[in-house]
């Protein structure tokens, strides 16, 4: 072995050193693309040359705003419905369940998560379609004459993200209700507060980072989910992802589907910096 | 533009490194298996995955067929143009855009001399677009009808001998529509009893009206499993551009599937082989295409478990039950009422997507 090996290296290097392979890792996988995209957004599909029309055609044509729209309504449907489901679900489990059960809870919580998503938006389809479960519940039980129509909807679109969300979002609030010492309601409690009071004054209050992580986590999955909406929407609305996609298909127009990518990166962006500053201010 | 001015554009040389780095990517995560020169490498739609087609051929040849699929050919261009020259041998592609593929200088030509082209049924050789400067860079394995699929216990098989039940009331919410957008405007051009291969931008604000009067009556706009699956669970009774490639592969399980040929006609569908002109191996890839087209790999092909359709090959050696559910004793009539897809130049096609987009979202 030679003196050099055994050389120490110099104090100031070592946190570089440390930090190479995640930075060499981001470099290679999110910079680079993120560049050669940038870069493909900027030019023209016939030809080659520098333009900005990839970008203008999304400004421009209402169709495509639309879809920007349905993307945003659809994920801020799915992200409250989550939190309304999951904060409950990670509460009882947190605080009803014995921690000898915990484990088993938390594994069939994660279960979702086994299957791919294309089986599991194929197994929503047929669960929801004319003829699938639901309907002949309702119309099995009398409650309704004629089957709804549940597939190939908003709704199915929905109801496929939010089963799989909302343990996404479970998992980190009860990952911070674990870490919330007792010590806080036994405080409250000491100087008065009841129950809903401690909940809504202390334990809440303390939470909220997990679940803005989670609603987060949850915003960007949805809003960049191809599969979900293809199989459960019936394309009866187009999200960006579907436009995305649909560029590629048969024309090869990757410039377009780079700017429209490139735009929709954008959104995500704005919503981490907002989730941040807010993250920041309650911090304050 | 040519392969040779675009090469001279700065941005273009960026490109292809950046091009250069994503294919050694995507080689090593999806296809692998293309590096090894001594295989065929085969770029495909889904049908020629099926083992069944390519057991017999690997067998007797000692060769193992690597397959990666893809859907629509501006997605298969863009695996070719990621990849290096070479590592593919062959590939389908959509009759229509032979050309495409030889615009960009990848095809090589195919010797006719050594293929069955004279048993092939004489509508769906295309040689408008398989043939490129009295070259033949594609033949024609197997085609098929983009028109009406329906459910004949559900509806009554005499309405669908017209386009026009398909926009009117009777079966509103009945109705799915195949996600391509090329053949269901190729119908509804036939519809308001337009020429396929006429259309121009003159003709949009009409294909949209009828478009939308379709989607006003569908509840679904799906892609391949999609639409088939709505059929096939009753969600809906008629596919719109949905033909035997839906309804020929359920026959066994549903026979009340079926498809019309309706009197306004309908729209062809054809898929080529073409061979790459830098193939390291050619002449397995040629016994490959032989193998495809002759009259045993013709039914295989047909009768793929992904999804029927109609060989090309008229001496394809199809069981006679298997013939029945193609309805291959009818097809010189289907043909006869048959229209090509639509070809538009890259404008038109760009403004037909924007329209087909227009239509995804409309209420």
């Amino acid at each position: 072995m030679s003196t050099s090996a055994n050389t120490p290296l110099p104090r100031a290097a070592l946190p570089w050193a440390l930090v190479t392979p995640a930075l060499g890792w981001t470099l290679l996988f999110f910079v680079l693309p993120f560049i050669a995209m940038g870069f493909s957004s900027l030019t023209a599909h016939e030809g080659g040359g520098l333009t900005a029309s990839n970008y203008s055609q999304f400004f421009t044509n209402p169709s495509y705003w639309q879809a920007m729209v349905n993307s945003l309504q659809v994920t801020a449907i799915v992200t409250a419905i989550s939190v309304l489901l999951a904060y409950p679900f990670a509460w009882i489990l947190a605080e009803q369940v014995p921690e000898r059960w915990q484990r088993l809870a938390l594994m069939l919580a994660v279960l979702p998560f086994w299957t791919s998503y294309v089986v599991r938006s194929y197994s929503w389809l047929l669960v929801l379609a004319q003829n699938g479960v639901v309907n002949r519940a309702l119309t099995g039980s009398g409650l309704i004459s004629e089957p709804l129509q549940l597939a190939n909807t908003r709704f199915a679109t929905v109801t496929g993200f939010v089963h799989f969300f909302v343990m996404l979002l479970t998992l980190t609030i009860f990952a911070n209700l674990k870490q919330l010492s007792p010590s806080y309601r036994k405080a409250a409690a000491d100087l008065g507060a009841g129950p809903v009071r401690t909940f809504l004054h202390v334990v809440l209050p303390l939470t909220l980072p997990g679940i803005m992580v989670g609603a987060f986590l949850t915003f960007v999955l949805c809003i960049g989910d191809y599969i979900t909406p293809q199989i459960l929407g019936g394309n009866n609305e187009l999200l960006m992802p579907q436009l995305v996609m649909m560029q590629i298909g048969r024309r090869g127009d990757f410039p377009l589907a780079s700017a429209l990518s490139i735009i929709l990166m954008a959104v995500v962006t704005i919503a981490y910096l907002a989730c941040a500053r807010w993250l920041k201010i309650e911090r304050a | 533009m040519s392969a040779i001015s675009a090469s001279r554009n700065p941005l273009s040389i960026l490109k292809s490194h950046l091009h250069a780095a994503c294919a050694a990517t995507a080689l090593l995560l999806g296809a692998g298996s293309a590096a090894q020169a001594a295989d065929l490498n085969a770029l495909i739609w889904c049908d020629h995955a099926d083992p069944a087609l390519l057991q017999p051929f690997e067998e007797a040849n000692g060769v193992k067929v690597n397959v990666k699929e893809f859907e629509g050919t501006g997605a298969g261009l863009a695996i070719v143009e990621q990849s290096q020259p070479g590592d593919w041998d062959v590939m389908v592609i959509d009759s229509i855009d032979v050309p495409r593929g030889v615009e960009k200088g990848l095809f090589e030509p195919l010797p006719e001399d050594k293929l069955p082209l004279a048993d092939l049924f004489p509508q769906v050789k295309m040689d408008g677009s398989t043939v490129v400067g009295g070259k033949r860079y594609g033949i024609t394995e197997k085609f098929g009808y983009n028109t009406i699929g329906y459910n004949k216990t559900k509806v009554d098989p005499a309405d669908m001998q017209s386009m026009a039940a398909l926009t009117g009331d009777k079966y509103k919410g009945k109705v799915a529509i195949y996600d391509y957008y090329l053949p269901v405007i190729g119908m509804a051009a036939l519809a308001i009893g337009k020429r396929t291969a006429d259309l121009t931008e003159a003709d949009l604000p009409a294909l949209k009206d009828e478009l939308l009067k379709m989607k006003a009556n569908a509840k679904l706009v799906g892609e391949v499993t999609a639409s088939q699956t709505a059929l096939a669970t009753g969600e809906v009774d008629i596919l719109v551009g949905g033909g035997e490639w839906v309804t020929a592969g359920l026959a066994k399980e549903n026979p009340a599937l079926d498809f019309s040929i309706p009197k306004e006609g309908a729209v062809l569908w054809s898929q080529s082989l073409a061979m790459f002109k830098d193939s390291k191996n050619k002449d397995m890839a040629l016994k490959f295409i032989q193998y495809i087209m002759s009259p045993e790999g013709q039914a295989r092909l047909a009768t793929s478990s992904c999804y029927w359709g109609m060989p090309a090959n008229t001496k394809a050696a199809l069981t006679d039950d298997q013939k029945k559910v193609l309805r291959f004793d009818e097809q010189p009539g289907f043909l006869a009422r048959a229209q090509a897809y639509p070809a538009p130049n890259a404008d038109l096609d760009k403004k037909m997507q924007d329209m087909w987009t227009e239509m995804l979202q409309a209420k």
